[in-house]
């Protein structure tokens, strides 16, 4: 084996490469700053669209709206995600990281990218939501700062691949990668493409802005820079669902309960999952409907597949964990026992259920190509989406910053007790405003609108006092996320000021309950698993039906 | 664990449990149901996207609708034309920084060949209440054949932001019996 | 952390590893299928559908 610069985790064993270290923290530091930055203009969103709150003026509220995704759909996620990825390869790899001179060259380009797309947008000449839809023109430096980020991101996905190539060459680990390795490659992997599709939009679009090209194409660009678009949210997916599996390994020393099945539903993600940025494409015009269908459904739901295959796996993982260590009562006596009160569990155990529930079933649902002509552009689609990349996403990454801190940054948390109750205050909070947003989307909301009451518009439409009535609930729950958010922040940055320093001292406390291996069964029972994936399978298909006789009530089209 | 590398050389041929060869055959088949329901409702079901689309310059595109308008007007609302073209003929709808334009007024259980298309960025058709909606481009003239079934006056909101004056952007589309 | 679990024993070190390991450990070969798929199947066909939405008349 290689030497290299190393502290040795006192929980695990593991070579923990100094550079590698850095880099992590840095990388997870700047997230979360980004994170509070963007949930502040997301705060500010909500309560604008609350009709009887409406706090900002137009200008203000597109401008906060395109900071709000940006900062959190973007920088907040891509940031944490290269931590992820350092963690996964070297630190787990028992490795140093390749090349930590470019992973730092990633981390200033990014962040320098992300400095100059948010002046350009709080400068006010580039409202044009996150999407930045042409012909709508944002200012040169904010396509530029994109860009930037992108290759900055893109550097970083090297260094991975870097890192696994230098670990397998340097022999530090025996056989195959771990699984959460694995999981964060499959991220890499969409990464990768994410961030090439990116440049083959943004560039030309850059230098549209700067007038060196004449004109872009708005279906042209809205394919492409999709293609980029909903492909980074699943990056998202690969990543969280890593994290899951990361989070019961840590706290649970839960196990894989066939790397095979894990793995292969890793495989369907890198084969079929990012055809899904046709999901915004349903109600374009002149797309054939066979390309919509094929793209769609992730050829034949194939991803979805993978997705409901780790929505087995990992809470089976889980209950065979508990089981072998004695919670054996009942169906769910496991789950009762659970660590509740550890905030990376809770949130992991949100983050999971939310996302199969909420985010999951929403989105297969509203991506059948019929069922989105009731869905398009409705608020419907941010409530589906704060389901996914909030309580999935953001949930699963706290969970894993829970873990972070003592293990990477080697400090106790502290305020224990509001880091217990963070992840349930932030999970309801970021539930109530994707169940309303949803509800208000049926009853046709639109989202990225500042005023539905249509009071300056010279024809009147009225929507519904219901969909007041949720646009004011959506705001208050709201108000909860972010004092969940608020609550995360301070306990983090709180933490890593005046923690107490772990150093080499075998760690206790709210992480790390047990990471002991239990036995090896070879086929565990998980029988209140099934139950769970029983209740789910039924709301699934309900919710697709029922959404097909709400289509089916509506003026037949040709 | 799922931190470890897999305790076994070769895991591809460990036997899988039961319980998840079932879970993942029944996912498996739920997946090709749902298939099967986009292809079966082209088939059977009567809200299907049409394809159908042209590529067409704005300045081309207003003066078809001019001419619609033109040779449909039956009144005037809000500053508005109001059209009530013949069931079954095209009728063409502008979307612009801020307006859905004109005014059209079908008859009920009558079908319309509806065009789309915008003058400028990027617009989002939503008729409200009955929640059809779909994306306006520019440059591209959309066209859906629809059959009203209900009557009375429906609004036509902007749903794909638009600059400052998206929230103005209402129009109207009404149905008489 | 070292592997606590005894390596089963009906496994020599010699065994060929399946081929659907080793696609599963190689991330080069993943990483082409990860980005050719949707680049054909997505971005090619969708810009082939686009380019052929005809001229009206």
């Amino acid at each position: 084996m290689s030497t290299f610069n190393h502290r040795v985790c006192p929980a695990t064993g593991l070579r923990i490469h100094k550079s590698a270290e850095n880099l992590i923290k840095a990388n997870a530091f700047v997230a979360i700053v980004f994170l509070a930055v963007g949930g502040l203009f997301g705060l500010l969103v909500a309560l604008t669209r609350w009709p009887g709150v409406h706090i900002l003026p137009a200008d203000w509220f597109y401008l906060s709206l395109t900071a709000h995704g940006l900062d959190v759909l973007l920088v907040w996620i891509i940031f944490f995600e290269m931590a992820v990825m350092y963690f996964a390869s070297a630190v787990l790899l028992n490795s140093r990281l390749a090349a930590p001179r470019w992973a730092w060259t990633a981390f200033i380009l990014m962040l320098v990218g992300a400095v100059i797309t948010n002046v350009a947008v709080l400068q006010g000449n580039s409202s044009v939501m996150f999407t930045s839809y042409v012909p709508m023109q944002a200012a040169p430096n904010f396509y530029l700062g994109l860009i930037l980020f992108a290759v900055g991101a893109l550097i970083g996905c090297f260094v991975f691949f870097g890192t696994l190539v230098v670990a397998r060459d340097e022999k530090t680990y025996e056989g195959s990668i771990p699984l959460v390795t694995f999981g964060a490659m499959v991220a890499a992997i969409i990464a990768v493409f994410t961030i090439a599709s990116g440049a083959i939009i943004l560039v030309p679009t850059w230098l549209w802005s700067l007038g060196l090209i004449g004109n872009i194409d708005s279906l042209m660009y809205k394919t492409i820079w999709w293609a980029m678009g909903h492909s980074s949210q699943q990056i998202n997916v690969a990543a969280h669902v890593s994290i899951w599996y990361l989070v019961a390994a840590v706290v649970l020393g839960a196990k894989p309960l066939s790397e095979k099945v894990s793995r292969g539903a890793f495989l369907l993600y890198i084969f079929f999952l990012q055809l899904a940025s046709a999901h915004h494409l349903l109600v374009d015009p002149g797309i054939s409907s066979e390309w919509k269908i094929f793209n769609t459904s992730y050829a034949m739901y194939l991803a979805v597949l993978g997705s409901m295959i780790h929505g087995m796996t990992v809470p089976g993982s889980i209950e065979a964990a508990q089981r072998a260590r004695g919670f054996t009562k009942g169906l769910f006596g496991w789950l009762r026992n659970a660590p509740w009160g550890n905030p990376a569990f809770s949130a992991m155990f949100i983050s999971l259920i939310t996302f199969g529930f909420l985010g999951g079933i929403s989105g297969v649902v509203m991506g059948v190509e019929q069922i989105n002509l009731i869905i398009h552009n409705t608020i419907y689609v941010p409530g589906h989406f704060h389901a996914t990349v909030v309580l999935g996403t953001t949930l699963a990454f706290m969970a894993a910053t829970y873990l972070l801190v003592p293990l990477i940054f080697q400090r106790e948390l502290i305020m224990k007790k509001m880091a217990m109750w963070q992840p349930y205050i932030f999970g309801l909070g970021v539930t109530g405003i994707s169940v309303f947003m949803m509800g208000a989307g049926t009853l046709g909301v639109p989202r990225r609108h500042w005023d539905i009451s249509g009071a300056d518009s010279i024809i009147k439409f009225d929507f519904p006092g219901a969909a007041y009535l949720m646009m004011g609930l959506n705001g208050m729950f709201a108000i909860l996320a972010t004092l969940g958010g608020i609550m995360f922040v301070l306990i983090i940055v709180g933490s890593l000021l005046f923690g107490k320093k772990t150093g080499d001292e075998p760690l206790k406390g709210l992480t790390m309950e047990t990471a002991t291996e239990y036995g090896s069964m070879e086929h565990p029972k998980i029988p209140g698993t099934l139950v769970l994936v029983g209740v789910f399978f039924v709301t699934f298909i309900l919710y697709y039906f029922v959404n097909w006789k709400y289509l089916a009530e509506v003026w037949p089209l040709r | 664990m799922a931190i470890t590398p897999p305790p076994e050389r070769i895991w591809w041929n460990l036997p899988v449990a039961r319980s998840e060869i079932v879970w993942i055959i029944v996912a498996f088949l739920w997946g090709l149901v749902m298939f099967s329901g986009m292809v079966y409702w082209h088939l059977e079901g009567e809200q299907n996207l049409s394809n159908e689309a042209y590529r067409i310059t704005p300045e081309a595109y207003l003066e078809k609708a001019t001419a619609m308008v033109e040779q449909y007007q039956v009144r005037e609302d809000a500053g508005m034309p109001v059209v009530h073209p013949p069931p079954g003929s095209d009728v063409y709808l502008v979307a612009r920084l801020w307006q859905w334009w004109p005014i059209i007024e079908f008859e009920k259980g009558q079908s319309y060949r509806l065009h789309l298309s915008s003058m400028d960025w990027l617009h989002g058709f939503s008729l409200q209440p009955v929640n059809i909606n779909l994306e306006v481009h520019p440059g591209y003239d959309m066209v859906v054949t629809i059959t009203p079934t209900d009557s009375g006056e429906f609004g036509v909101v902007c749903n794909e932001f638009c600059g400052i004056g998206h929230h103005q952007m209402i129009g109207k589309i009404l149905v008489t019996e | 952390m070292a592997n606590s679990e005894d390596t089963n024993t009906s496994d020599p070190g010699d065994e060929r590893i399946p081929t659907m390991q080793k696609l599963l450990d190689n991330p080069f070969l993943l990483l082409f299928i990860g980005v050719v798929m949707p680049t054909v199947f997505y971005i090619i066909w969708g810009i082939m559908e686009i380019v052929t939405i005809p001229i009206a008349k």
